[in-house]
């Protein structure tokens, strides 16, 4: 029997903002516990939510570059359930009006295009983190507790792993671009839950769907779902049934492994968040935000292959975050070459950052040394292996590559004036090497040329050199 | 100090011209109250050491000539947080908590050099009408020893009727400042929804729960909550609505004010000597030539269970925090975490707020949430209508504020229902987030207090202290005093 | 007519606990309070949007301005019945049910 299979995925991504979703406590990471909270965050008798302006234009910003249809008339709901992560017992979020709704992406798998719907997307309050004490106790740290979330509800439009994987790249990308959020899963700002089912290909109804969680990357979202699509399959073909049941994905063994079977769905009491009035949202501030949304990577990667003359591919590299493509932008501004500057990023830069396991703003590299740098090799100023040199130096140090090659003494010799004494100096002290020339011994050439840079202490231009030195050879 | 033969003018008169200072006022407030506690039960906490230093502090600052609240000892009901004095909402669960942080009222009322002498007795968590769902102990009423203060504000009511203080402020969900203001023969205002900061009241019905003040001179009550209102970045509820100077309003004559007498409000299980009384009152008020019209409110009838729905649900989800966890009673010997949830809310929560929590929880549950709590939403809507059809054209409704006088310590404590009824008529006012009063109208035969209930159109709390004042000058009944009769406690 | 089994389940929502004889209490009150609320069916409220709050107001927000003035961990920390190097200790969960907002 064939099957096919159908995913959807539902998102959490956290929106960067200075302060949390209701409450004024700051947002940070890597904080000692509890400090980034306020009696908010401790859900304190008496305390009431006041909601933060700017996560909530930045949950537009995504919806619109999702191209999400914003909801006009909306307002907060509560959502109860108890844990100690959760100080209220309710998560104060949008379940009858979310932020926007009807929005969509387009995948790539293949060669194959494909759209991918989005059902809903709201924004809402993260919960505190428990750590489980192998002394028989929990420990709640509440710095999380109040972060802004987004809420991304794709619609069940997926029909493999593949295509699973290219929908949370897109949609990290995508949202990477709008700077709503840095969307990174290992810091746990991106978030993922699949629900996944199959069915006998032509089969109407829908199989019963698994949900699996404790996806820490998107390489384990598909590892896990293909997983899954195995083992359902497997479930199907000895006649089995698929439970409806929650999973976690082991890394070690690449299996999913049961975490509950769920039974009836869960009640969760929503109602209307009293403690907040409700929220009309107007054109022209819908407007207004789209109008500060960044170019988005598709866009920007047209442009720098119609405009630039980017091959297709490297643009795409380019555009992959949105760090590096503004990077790149800027060092054009600077007046970088174009072309040079996507070679020395997609090859010295990324290599840099790869055996470093660093961000680009991670490093000193501003976009204005790297252009000075490339202009400093494209007029000759610097031999290509000085070059790698300065790169070395501005890369970790943040130091003016100008000035440095200047200071250091590293400026090539491309003068001829400077250049015709040494070198005829040298010819009239190696007699023989001149008649092996004459000889058609194309090594003679190297010797001289070797002895010309020895003279110069390796700073003579190669270009220079070669050109002087036939012309004084034919000469003789 | 006994703040029964005195007013707020008077007494700033006092402290202005040095024959009282602010110390010397805490001090004896400290003694009246201390020499009544065995008798009524007014307060959780006392707060004696902290007022006391803030006394000093005044008295060495001079109280301003211009600043009528410095130096005046006051009393919050213990739901309203205040930083380092304990805060229990008279509740098991909470008889171990101190605050963090002051509520919002609490902040403006001592910027505006008030001093919070203590926590006032309540129902627990506001929930009740009688003030004997209180963790602690009963409170008495000063009237008649052997009956109930009202509730849920209960304690506040019966510290500001002995004379304990000069004002108290209580929070009013669905009557719980005004009924206890009945019951007590005292005025007691619930302000418009939105007109004073929530920010630390702990929360019953969010979308009902407003805080107010009491006193016993009307006049007195004006220039509280001129500073108890206002818009408050800490409650998105609160209005930005402007805030009038309320004292103006005291003593302005009422010809021509236009009131809506409803029908429902002297219906059936209305007691004859609260009837008589009222309609003493009305009668009062033409004479001073305001002008009467019998209406209906057609959907009052539907009031109570609506409320009991809405405002039970709301109670559910805010009471969950209360869980054992953060702050608050934990139960003893949990073994895991259901456990502390379980056994920490079953042992730290009374009857009264159980029931509560219960309603509430089934109306919101999957399968019930539209017959329940979307139901009672949209009639909430019909009531709330019928109140701003009436007020397009009146300035005031007036009727009784609670159906009969205070009633014995115990008789009603088994049956809920008849107590949730007692409630219909000061429920609406919260249905439809408008402000309300209620105002001493006499006594009946057996010197109990009987109230007349006043409500107005929205943020227009200054044409209740125009009919109030009014109404209290011709009666004077504030020169009656309780009796602090057929007591034994 | 409520049942027992219901207001058991009502009861485990709201993490309280009743004995038998509570229970059989609980039950029969509740249930008077629901037939109190069946007067609401009477109510034709067909096209009534519902009201859930009362404020003036709409688009209430606050800028995204942290403020740290307010009480330190300590003082945060000062009510937790049982905590341990600033965090919140509770017996351990093991009811894994919900885990997840």
């Amino acid at each position: 029997m064939n099957f096919e299979t159908t995913i959807g995925l539902e998102v959490h991504v956290e929106l960067k903002t200075k302060t949390k979703m209701f409450s004024p406590a700051p947002v940070a990471y890597g904080a000692e516990s509890n400090v980034n909270t306020n009696v908010i965050d401790w859900g304190f008798p008496g305390v009431l939510p006041a909601v933060n302006h700017e996560a909530y234009r930045l949950g537009i910003m995504v919806a619109l570059a999702l191209h999400a249809d914003v909801t006009k008339e909306t307002h907060f709901d509560r959502k109860n359930y108890f844990y100690p992560d959760n100080p209220k017992a309710y998560q104060i979020t949008q379940f009858e009006q979310p932020l926007a709704r009807n929005g969509w992406l387009e995948i790539e798998v293949n060669g194959v295009k494909k759209k991918i719907g989005i059902e809903e997307m709201h924004v809402e309050e993260d919960a505190g983190k428990n750590t489980h004490g192998d002394d028989g106790y929990s420990y709640v740290d509440l710095n999380r507790q109040g972060t802004p979330l987004i809420e991304i509800v794709s619609k069940a439009d997926m029909n493999s792993p593949e295509e699973a994987y290219a929908y949370l790249e897109q949609l990290r990308k995508t949202i990477q671009f709008t700077g709503a959020s840095d969307v990174k899963m290992e810091e746990g700002s991106m978030r993922v839950d699949t629900n996944i089912s199959i069915r006998p290909i032509g089969a109407e109804k829908l199989g019963t769907k698994a949900e699996l969680k404790n996806l820490n990357s998107f390489n384990h979202v598909r590892l896990g779902l293909a997983y899954e699509e195995k083992r359902q399959a497997e479930v199907l073909m000895s006649g089995g049934q698929v439970r409806p049941e929650t999973r976690r994905f082991d890394e070690a063994s690449g299996e999913t492994i049961l975490m509950r079977v769920k039974e009836g769905s869960d009640d969760y009491r929503y109602f209307p968040e009293p403690d907040l009035p409700p929220f009309s949202i107007s054109d022209d501030w819908i407007n207004e935000i789209a109008g500060q949304i960044p170019e988005m990577p598709e866009k920007r990667r047209e442009r720098y292959v119609n405009e630039l003359g980017i091959p297709e591919y490297d643009a795409g590299i380019l555009t992959d975050t949105k760090e590096m493509s503004d990077f790149f932008e800027e060092s054009i501004t600077d007046g970088a070459d174009p072309k040079l500057a996507s070679n020395w990023l997609m090859g010295e830069v990324n290599a840099y950052l790869n055996a470093n396991k660093l961000d680009l703003a991670q490093t000193q590299l501003t976009p204005a040394n790297l252009a000075t740098m490339i202009q400093l090799i494209k007029d000759g100023t610097i031999s290509s292996k000085i070059a790698k040199k300065v790169f070395q130096e501005t890369i970790k140090k943040g130091t003016e590559p100008k000035a440095w090659v200047e200071a250091k003494g590293l400026v090539q010799e491309s003068d001829p004036t400077i250049l015709t004494p040494v070198i005829t100096a040298i010819l009239d002290d190696n007699q023989q090497s001149i008649e092996d020339f004459k000889n058609g011994k194309d090594r003679a050439v190297g010797f001289l040329v070797g002895q010309i840079m020895k003279q110069t202490h390796g700073k003579a231009n190669p270009k220079v050199v070669n050109q002087i030195l036939m012309g004084e050879l034919n000469k003789r | 100090m006994n703040y029964l033969e005195t007013d707020l003018h008077s007494l700033h008169q006092q402290l202005v011209n040095h024959e009282l200072t602010a110390v010397d006022l805490v001090k004896s407030t400290m003694a009246t109250i201390d020499e009544h506690e065995s008798q009524l039960n007014a307060f959780i906490t006392t707060n004696q050491k902290k007022a006391l230093a803030a006394a000093e502090k005044l008295d060495a600052e001079g109280i301003p000539a211009d600043n009528l609240l410095a130096g005046i000892p006051v009393a919050y009901k213990d739901n309203i947080v205040t930083k380092g004095v304990r805060t229990t909402a008279a509740s098991h669960i909470l008889d171990n908590f101190n605050p963090v942080y002051d509520a919002t009222i609490v902040e403006k009322l001592e910027a505006a050099g008030t001093i919070n002498v203590g926590k006032t007795n309540m129902d627990e968590f506001a929930m009740g009408s009688s003030t004997e769902s209180s963790y602690f102990k009963p409170t008495h009423n000063p009237w008649d020893l052997s009956r109930v203060p009202g509730g849920s504000s209960g304690g506040s009511a019966a510290a500001v009727a002995a004379g304990d203080v000069l004002a108290a402020f209580g929070s009013d969900t669905g009557g719980s400042i005004r009924q206890p203001s009945a019951y007590n023969g005292i005025f007691g205002l619930k302000p418009t929804y939105g007109r004073v900061s929530r920010w630390g009241l702990i929360a019953f019905g969010s979308s009902f729960d407003q805080l107010g003040v009491m006193t016993r001179r009307v006049k007195d009550a004006a220039p509280f909550l001129t500073v108890m209102s206002g818009h408050d970045g800490k409650d998105s509820t609160s209005s930005q609505r402007p805030v009038p100077d309320f004292s103006q309003f005291i003593g302005q004559d009422i010809k021509g004010l236009k009131i809506a007498v409803p029908d429902e409000f002297f219906g059936q299980g209305i007691a004859d000597d609260v009837k008589a009384q009222v309609e003493k009152g009305i009668k009062q008020l033409v004479e001073q030539g305001a002008i009467v019209d019998h209406v209906q409110l057609p959907h009052t009838k539907y009031a109570v269970p609506a409320y009991y729905v809405l405002a039970s649900s709301e109670a559910s989800s805010n009471l969950q925090r209360f869980d054992g966890i953060r702050y608050g009673f934990r139960a003893e010997d949990v073994k895991n975490l259901t456990d502390v949830y379980v056994r920490t809310r079953s042992e730290g929560f009374g009857p009264e707020v159980k029931r509560r929590i219960m309603l509430g929880t089934f109306a919101l549950s999957s399968g019930y949430y539209d017959a329940y709590f979307n139901k009672a939403a949209k009639v909430r809507t019909l009531i709330k209508q019928d109140f701003e059809e009436i007020l397009k054209t009146h300035d005031l409704i007036v009727g009784p504020t609670a159906p009969d006088t205070p009633f014995l310590i115990g008789a009603n404590v088994a049956d809920p229902i008849t107590l949730y009824m007692k409630d219909i008529l000061t429920i609406s006012a919260n249905m439809a987030g408008v402000p309300a009063a209620s105002v001493p109208a006499g006594f009946n035969a057996a010197g109990l207090p009987v109230g007349m209930q006043m409500i107005a159109k929205r943020f227009d709390e200054g044409t209740i202290f125009r009919a109030a004042s009014a109404f209290e000058e011709m009666n004077q009944y504030y020169l009656e005093k309780p009796s602090f009769k057929g007591g034994n406690a | 007519m409520i049942s027992k089994d219901q207001v058991a389940h009502v009861a485990e929502l709201a993490r309280l606990s009743f004995t038998d004889a509570e229970l059989a209490h609980f039950t029969t009150q509740l249930d008077q309070i629901i037939v109190m609320e069946h007067a609401l069916a009477e109510v034709p409220t067909d096209g009534v949007a519902p009201t859930t709050q009362l404020t003036d107001t709409e688009n209430v927000f606050r800028d995204d301005v942290p403020v740290t003035d307010g009480p330190s961990r300590d003082e945060l920390l000062q009510n937790v019945p049982e905590s341990k190097d600033g965090l919140i200790k509770v017996p351990s969960i093991i009811d894994k049910g919900e885990a997840d907002a």
